[in-house]
């Protein structure tokens, strides 16, 4: 049997296939399946939704051919990656591409004594000129661009590195910079960069984009579903892609004959969603008549919630929500709530325990609710 | 062998309880594409029984044939670390969290390397390979930002399956490059189900008031339950609906630390349950069990007004562990606390 790491094997089956060692999402071969957050990568920047000011500053560098180092930041599935990739494509074409450009990203080693050697090696070396035929179809200017992708993950002092190869360079090389939190890139660098900020999808673009990708994948849906997606992804379009996909092979998979139209119902399912009932009797446990315990049923149920596996986040958010668009809730108590959530989110996220964290929650609103 | 192995079901359609999920992830594997997953859930609910079985769809027996390979990683330190991986043609396991810090390293390296080559078998069910990624919450942030583009690079040649007991770790560019799978425990009748089971295949005398019992005791915990099952039956001639259910050891020595607190409040007791909190802690009971268990034992023997207040201070502590560098500080705070709010309360004073 052939093992896993069987490396000699394996290239025998590349070599066989004739198949180049680096992947492409441009599948060759038709029958391959591409997860539809790939297969509808934006080709262009035309294709771009949403991000209207970036993508109109950039084609207009793109027509003077002077871009600037560049920094773009903003929350998981907007563009980011995206945008670069087909800035990159419109500049110099997908064959000049691969010697005018060099894509790093969390993947790659980036400490340090890569960016003094790596980086800087590559943005030293003089610009080949393009051919005739690259140059006539595309702007290729006389510069090379690397592109630093999420950069959050680089420590300090490998952004500090970089900061004289950017400018000793500057005249053949052009940085982009991509990262969720713009905080995490060191002021001498993100000052040496034009800003681009990518924004949460907005609803109406997010619905465009889906519709068309539905249409093109011949998926039928009921009526709210689009905007399910659309609020359960909260303007991450990637998610909402693979809402979408999932729903789709759940609802009509290749073993089932008949397809069946996707439902709302199902699309929460998929996100993870508490229905609910589920949040409403928490929050009726804490509600409790004044004087009595509430913490009986604060407790079985908060275990529940628990063991049934829903994520604490989810509990704090769907349990936020809920009071504070409550009317019934006085602006005192929401005061006093809206603290206890800060508390929670932080301990969550440092790690803390789920269930003594819901049940301090739960608890604690409680204890609000009752001082009326 | 022990039940909870010896009983696993291999096949989706062989999974006893989450019928609605099972068929699900049945569609994703036979729609010919499949998504990065990550699946969540709490301890002993059966993740990795339907990841294996899920697997099993998408490919067939063989992922059944695994070995464990050895291999060496450098860290840019240039230090040398082992790390074991599981594999079968098609897919392979690893448990990053096994080499602490240095997660980042196989990450980069091993991902790398699997997605950049195709499936070893032609004839494979599926082009792409699994990885199948252990305690995926107890990667490091460098590691899952590591994983980003990986993902989407080679997603032709790639899919992960990351697992976790909780989802507030995992950082948003991972959450939203997955599908996420919610594995809920099994509701106690569900569990009931499986015990009467394996008592049939194992020609056990099988008691539904005892199963009962002992899916409660396990708090909805199925691997615990199984092992509770199979000691209830190893040690006793004749099992009958009462038969007591032994705890395991270290829940009777944090009952013992309970009892203890509650019988003699005097701040001399730190001193004395100290030994008790080493002896656990040698043992690598996690601090959290310790201070989750010993809370909940607290507060069923306490008057209702203490408890939202308790419960305060466990999740206060609790949260310190995590931040800290010596969990016994952070266990003993919690008791000194525990103490003094009940000192007080015995004394009819505010705490
Ligand atoms: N503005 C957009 N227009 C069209 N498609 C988009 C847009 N944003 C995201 N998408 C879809 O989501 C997928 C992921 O987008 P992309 O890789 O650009 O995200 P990103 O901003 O780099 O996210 P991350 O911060 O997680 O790396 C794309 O392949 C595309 O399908
Ligand atoms: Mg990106």
């Amino acid at each position: 049997m052939a093992s896993f790491f069987d490396l000699a094997g394996r290239r025998a089956v590349a070599a066989a296939a004739q198949n180049s060692a680096v992947p492409s999402t441009k599948a060759k071969d038709p029958n391959r399946p591409v997860p539809w957050v790939e297969k509808y990568r934006p080709k262009n920047l035309n294709d771009v939704s949403a991000q209207d000011h970036t993508i109109s500053v950039l084609k207009r560098t793109l027509q003077s051919s002077n871009l600037p180092h560049m920094l773009f930041y903003g929350p998981p599935g907007t563009g980011k990656t995206s945008t670069v990739l087909a800035l990159a494509k419109e500049l110099y074409g997908p064959e000049l591409m691969k010697s005018r450009v060099l894509e790093l990203n969390a993947s790659d080693e980036r400490g340090i004594s890569i960016v003094r050697e790596k980086v800087k090696n590559f943005a030293r070396i003089t610009v080949s000129t393009a051919s005739s035929t690259q140059s006539s179809n595309y702007p290729c200017p006389p510069y090379k661009i690397i592109i630093l992708d999420e950069a959050d993950s680089m420590t300090q002092d490998a952004q500090s590195a970089l900061r004289r190869t950017m400018e000793t360079y500057s005249k053949i090389t052009r940085f982009c910079l991509i990262c969720n939190y713009v905080t995490r890139i060191i002021d001498p660098l993100a000052s040496r960069c034009s800003k681009f900020r990518f924004k949460p999808l907005d609803e109406e673009n997010a619905k465009l984009r889906l519709e068309e990708i539905a249409k093109m994948e011949n998926v039928e849906y009921e009526d709210g579903v689009i905007d399910a997606l659309i609020k359960v992804s909260e303007g991450d379009l990637r998610k909402a892609i693979t809402y979408l996909q999932s729903a789709a092979r759940l609802h009509n998979p290749i073993i089932r004959p008949k397809p069946k139209k996707i439902t709302v119902k199902s699309i929460q399912e998929i996100a993870g969603v508490i229905p609910d009932q589920t949040i409403d009797k928490l929050l009726e446990a804490c509600e409790l008549e004044k004087g009595k315990s509430a913490y009986s049923e604060i407790s079985r149920l908060v275990q529940d919630i628990v063991a049934d596996g829903w994520s604490a986040g989810q509990v704090v958010f769907q349990l936020y929500n809920k009071l504070v668009f409550n009317d019934e809730v006085t602006a005192e108590q929401k005061n006093d709530i809206v603290l206890i959530f800060s508390e929670v989110d932080k301990r969550l996220v440092d790690g803390s325990d789920e269930h003594l964290q819901i049940l301090d929650l739960a608890l604690r609103i409680s204890e609000v609710l009752a001082k009326g | 062998m022990l039940l909870v192995d010896k009983h696993r079901p291999r096949k989706l359609e062989a999974l006893h309880y989450h019928q609605g999920l099972s068929s699900r992830l049945k569609a994703l594997a036979n729609s010919g594409d499949f998504p990065h997953l990550l699946v969540y859930g709490p301890s002993g609910a059966g993740k990795k029984t339907r990841i294996v079985a899920t697997l099993k769809e998408l490919y067939g027996p063989g992922v059944e044939k695994i070995k464990i390979d050895s291999r060496v990683f450098m860290t840019t330190t240039n230090r040398k670390i082992e790390f074991n991986i599981v594999a079968s043609v098609y897919h392979i396991e690893i448990t990053p969290s096994d080499v602490g810090n240095h997660d980042r390293v196989i990450i980069q390296s091993l991902l790398k390397e699997i997605g950049q080559t195709q499936q070893v078998d032609i004839a494979a069910k599926q082009k792409f390979k699994v990885v199948v990624i252990n305690e995926a919450d107890h990667l490091t942030r460098d590691a899952q930002a590591a994983l980003r583009r990986t993902m989407e690079k080679y997603s032709p040649n790639l899919r992960l399956i990351l697992i976790a007991n909780s989802t507030a770790n995992i950082i948003a560019p991972i959450k939203s490059r997955t599908l996420l799978i919610r594995v809920a425990a099994p509701t106690i009748d569900e569990m009931v189900g499986v015990l009467k089971h394996v008592a049939e295949l194992e020609r056990f005398e099988f008691s539904d008031k005892l199963a009962r019992r002992v899916a409660e005791e396990s708090g909805r915990n199925l691997r615990r339950a199984l092992l509770m099952f199979e000691a209830l039956y190893a040690q006793n001639e004749v099992v009958k609906d009462n038969t007591p259910i032994p705890p395991p050891d270290y829940e009777t020595l944090i009952g013992q630390i309970a009892d203890e607190l509650l019988a003699d409040h005097s701040p001399a007791r730190i001193l004395l349950v100290r030994a008790k909190f080493y002896d656990l802690l040698t043992h690598c009971i996690p601090a959290t069990v310790i201070l989750k268990l010993l809370t909940f034992r607290l507060v069923a023997k306490i008057d209702d007004v203490l408890k939202a207040e308790v419960i305060k201070w466990a999740a206060f502590y609790e949260h310190r562990i995590h931040l800290g560098s010596k969990v016994i500080f952070h266990l003993e705070a919690f008791v000194a606390k525990f103490l003094r709010i009940l000192e007080s309360y015995l004394m009819g004073m505010e705490f």
